[in-house]
This record gives structure tokens, sequence and C-alpha cells, in this order.
């Protein structure tokens, strides 16, 4: 390689003012390494532009300055640790924050169960207001069936073994319907039912006016039954479950005749 | 490894005994480019610290491979100074921003009474030709690129390389 053309091509001096591409900055300083006359000639080149540069300065500017400058930038080094006692309040507060919603939305969940237990409370009372009423009204209806002017009044008393039972039955000829209250009667054992007859006398034939199924558990012990018969009697016997073709004459309990002459 | 070398080694240590003599070395040329640009002594009294402490801050980045120490501190230098003169700011402040060179600088210089070369660096710009004047401001003072500098003096891009060498030899015969 010739040293002295490759200095004299003047790339030394552009390698100086930073005109070189990357690669050709590589290339200078591998050479100068090889080269002490390469090395020592771009030591002048910078020396000479030193020189030339620092004429321009309008003044020296002490090391001292910028020394604090440097501190100072240290000391804003160390600012992210002020800042890192503020990340952790800030955590701190997030948590706080965060604990503090939990809380409320825990005190919101506890709030809406307990509306719903109120509602449902609520709504258990309007039932049974309804139920109230409706069973006001019922017995109204029964006390004005009762109450009525055609209605023909039978009572049925105890018979052999069962003379602590008794019923009544309130007779409507008009409606078709009969009322039976069967207050006197015991709740019928497991298996068996109360069964209502219809009888005519002469000659003696009974009509089954049904099984009273829900007796033990209704309430007033009042039921409406239909009878279109032309009854002389009733007779409640008490059969097996599901009711008998003919009353099992021993299980009768009551009986009444009814006063054709009122 | 030679003096400035080890030196620059030092500095990028963080070791600001090496720090401070870099900064002897270079720190007058370096506020003389800034000072050069923007024309404020008062701007280019900050740019030029800022431009130290940027190094100072970045001085791992560094490596001989991308060119001299000086070099690169120069193109810290030269970006800094051009970035500050495209600010909103400066631009207002400086509307009438005068088209003076760095060798108007140097003859004006009362600054550069007190350097011994004073006399012999005054007599050099002063002997300089107006294409050496431009290939300096602008290779090593603006840090325009050869092709710039060809289009400007119209003149190709190898002529620029020669060109500019001989005006550097100039230089270097009366201050070295």
């Amino acid at each position: 390689m010739d040293i002295k053309a490759y200095i004299k091509s003047g790339i030394l001096e552009l390698y100086v003012a930073g005109q070189l591409s990357e690669k050709e900055n590589q290339e200078v300083s591998q050479l100068m390494q090889q080269h002490p006359e390469i090395h020592q000639e771009v030591l002048e080149i910078e020396a000479a532009i030193v020189k030339l540069t620092e004429a321009t300065s309008p003044h020296a500017v002490k090391f001292d300055a910028l020394k604090d400058k440097i501190t100072e930038t240290k000391v804003v080094a160390l600012k992210p640790k002020t800042s890192n006692w503020l990340s952790y309040a800030g955590w701190a507060a997030s948590i706080i924050l965060a604990a503090g919603l939990l809380w409320t939305l825990n005190t919101k969940n506890q709030l809406e169960e307990d509306i719903k237990t109120v509602a449902t409370e609520k709504q258990t009372l309007e039932l049974q207001i309804e139920d109230a009423r409706h069973s006001l009204a019922k017995t109204k209806d029964l006390l004005e069936a009762i109450r009525a002017k055609d209605i023909v009044t039978v009572p049925l008393n105890g018979q052999g073994n069962f003379d602590t039972s008794y019923a009544k039955v309130y007779w409507n000829k008009n409606d078709n319907a009969i009322y039976l209250d069967a207050q006197g009667l015991p709740e019928a054992p497991k298996g068996k039912v109360w069964q209502v007859w219809s009888l005519t006398l002469n000659p003696l034939i009974p009509t089954s006016l049904g099984t009273i199924d829900d007796f033990n558990s209704d309430d007033n012990k009042i039921f409406a039954i239909a009878n279109t018969n032309e009854s002389q009697a009733f007779g409640i016997t008490l059969e097996p479950e599901g009711g008998s073709e003919t009353p099992t004459m021993e299980q009768l309990h009551t009986l009444g005749i009814v006063n054709t002459t009122p | 490894m030679n003096h400035i070398d080890a030196l620059v080694k030092q500095f990028q240590k963080k070791d600001i005994k090496a720090f401070e003599t870099l900064y002897k070395m270079y720190s007058n040329s370096i506020h003389g480019v800034v000072n050069t640009i923007v024309k404020d002594t008062v701007i280019s009294d900050e740019l030029m610290q800022d431009v130290f402490i940027k190094a100072w801050n970045n001085a791992e980045s560094y490596s001989s491979s991308k060119g001299r120490f000086f070099t690169w501190i120069l193109n810290i230098a030269r970006n800094a100074a051009i970035d500050k003169t495209r600010s909103k700011a400066f631009k207002q402040s400086k509307q009438n921003l005068d088209a003076s060179f760095f060798v108007d600088i140097i003859v004006s210089n009362s600054n550069l009474e007190q350097q011994t070369d004073a006399i012999g660096i005054k007599k050099f710009v002063n002997q300089l030709g107006e294409k050496c004047k431009i290939l300096i401001e602008f290779l090593y003072f603006k840090g325009y690129t050869q092709k710039d500098l060809a289009e400007t003096l119209d003149i190709p891009i190898g002529t620029v390389k020669t060109r500019n060498r001989s005006c550097i030899q100039k230089l270097r015969e009366i201050v070295l």
C-alpha cells in the first residue's frame, strides 16, 4: 500500500471532520494502528483543527462549572429514590383504594341480599294477605249461602260408637248444592277418607256424593258439595281411600234426616 | 496506545480526572464551534457545557471505530447547535442572523489575544482563499457533506478532498 498517496488523498482530513462512512472510519482506524505515519498525520490534522476552532471560542469556561452540573445530574439521578417513595405511596394508596372498593362492593352485595330477603318477605306477606282476603271472601260467601232464605239445615248426629261426632248440612235446593260443616268429625286416619252419602229412606238407597279428600288439610271444615238428588237423609262414613260403592254401615259416623216440614 | 486514546479509555470508565483533561483539551474548540453556529455567547456557553454533559452521560456509546474522540464530540456539538438554531424560540430571538463565517469571528475575537498563536491564526485566516474558507467552515464547523460542498462550490467531489487537504496543510504550517 502506498501510504504517502493515501495520506495525500485528503481522506484523513475528512476522517477528522467526521465525513466518512462507518466502514471507512474502521478502515482508517485500522491503518492508523498499522502505520505510525498515518497515525501521526491524523494527530497533526486534529491538532490543527483544534487550534483553529479554539480561535472562535468567545471565552474559556472552567471545568468546575461543568463538574457542578454533573454532580447535579447525579442528584437528579438520585431522584428516582424519592419518586420510589412516591411510587410506594402510590401503591399503598391504590391498595387502600382497592380494599375500599372491595369493602364497598361487599357491602353493596350484602345490601342487595338484604333487599332480596325483604322482597321475598314482602311477597310472602302479600300472599298471606291475598289468602286472608280470599278466605274472608269465601267465608262471606259461605255465610251468605248458609243464611240464604231457602236453605234447609240438617243436623247429623253421632251414631253408635261415634256419638261424639256430629256434622251439619246446609242444603240449598235451588243451587243443587250442600254445604257440609264437618267440624264435629275427627281427622280421617291414614288410608281412610270421609265419604258423604245422600239417602232415600223408602226404600233405603244410598247415593255417594263423593269423598272429602282434603278433609285433614281444610281449615274451616266446611265443604261445598254438588247434590242433585232428592235426598231424604245425609250420612257420612269412613271408607278406605278412594271411596266405596256402598257405605260401610259399621263406619257410619253421623246421620241426619231432612226435615221436610220447614 | 497513545496519550489521548488512554485518556478516552479512562473517561469511558467514568474517571472524572480523565474527563477534566479532555475538557481542557477540547472545550474551547467545542465552544468555538457552537458559537460559530449560534452566534450568541450566552447560548454557546450553555450549549458547550450541555455537549460535555451529554458526552459524559453517553461515554460508553463512543468507540474508536466511530472515529476520533474529538470528531465524536465535535459531531455532538454541531448537532446540538444546529438543533438549537432550529428551535422556535431561537428563531424568534435571532431573526436577522448574520451570515458571518468563522473567519470573521476569529478576526474580531478579542479573546484570541490571550492565545500564544493568536497572531498566527489571524494571519492564516487573512491569507485564506474564499474556497478554503467555505471548505473549512462547512466541513469542520457546520458538518456539511462532501456532496453538499461539491454542489456549493461547483467542483467535483474528488476535488473537495484534495482542495481541503491543501487548506489544512497551510493551517498546519502556521499553527503547529
